[in-house]
């Protein structure tokens, strides 16, 4: 099936990676796009947040902040409870392309499963519950 | 520091959400798996009186589903055996989804046009913006 892993795009912007920059790390040009309020502490470990419009709001941790290059942050698994500690990350590249910027995004990380979260879900019996998904497999494919 | 992008998918992620979906795509196995998620533990008696299943077949697929980690069996004696719904797997396959959910072409046309705004406001010159390639 291929559990998707990483989400990446590229495109081409027809102005300059210090504005895309500035649109991509500060609270007014995150706001102006991307969420409808946004706060950011522009450092690795500082947070930012997002809030839309009906509701939904995600926290993020900034993690690379490499001017006016890479920028990066982690933040929850959109639809995962909040208790959940896992966490995608996404990196923003910005080269310059003539007049204008190659933007690449990347989101990676969909498809981790942490040790101590795998532990815990499924009580270290992780043998055990691949051996019986094999034999549930085996069944629904003969119903 | 940035967390590993390296796929860290084994078999295992892939195993649990194809498992979670396919337990979905049966429609007896979708109505008991609502029934414990809407109104909690119950044993095979009691959705069979939900449900319009037989209790022997309701037994037979939640035998199933507990093995394969998706309910559990409280202890219990035959018959009056509770089963649960496990979240865990649950939020496996809502990873899948997240990754499917995921819309980055809309908040990337919206800075495009973002950065358009703003460049004309003092007055400058239209620009033309290229596309690039999407995926």
């Amino acid at each position: 099936m291929g559990f998707p892993d990483r989400i990446e795009r590229t495109v081409s912007i027809a102005h300059p990676p210090e504005k895309v920059w500035a649109a991509l790390t500060t609270a007014e040009g995150l706001a102006a796009w991307f969420g409808n309020e946004a706060a950011i502490d522009l450092r690795p470990g500082g947070s930012a947040r997002m809030r839309w419009d009906g509701g939904y709001r995600a926290e993020m941790r900034v993690e690379r902040v490499e001017e006016p290059r890479v920028f990066g942050f982690t933040w929850p698994i959109y639809g995962l409870p909040e208790d959940d500690p896992r966490r995608t990350y996404v990196e923003f590249t910005l080269e310059p392309a003539g007049a204008g910027t190659r933007l690449t995004v990347v989101e990676s990380g969909f498809a981790q499963l942490p040790e101590d979260v795998y532990r815990k879900a499924y009580g270290g019996n992780t043998e055990g519950w691949a051996k019986e998904l094999g034999e549930l497999a085996g069944y629904l494919d003969a119903a | 520091m940035p967390p590993d992008t390296q796929p860290r998918a084994g078999p295992d992620v892939e195993a649990v959400a194809e498992q979670v979906f396919t337990a979905l795509a049966d429609p007896t196995r979708r109505a008991i798996l609502a029934a414990l998620a809407a109104q909690g533990p119950a044993t095979a008696t009691d959705l069979a009186g939900r449900l319009p299943v037989t209790r022997q077949a309701i037994a037979k697929h939640l035998t199933l589903l507990a093995e394969a980690g998706l309910v559990r069996a409280e202890p219990g004696e035959r018959r009056r055996v509770r089963y649960r719904l496990r979240s865990a797997p649950m939020r496996v396959a809502q990873q899948f989804l997240a990754a499917l959910a995921r819309d980055w072409d809309g908040p990337l046309d919206a800075l495009k046009d973002h950065l358009d705004r703003t460049a004309r406001e003092p007055g400058t010159t239209p620009v033309h913006e290229t596309r690039g390639h999407h995926g």
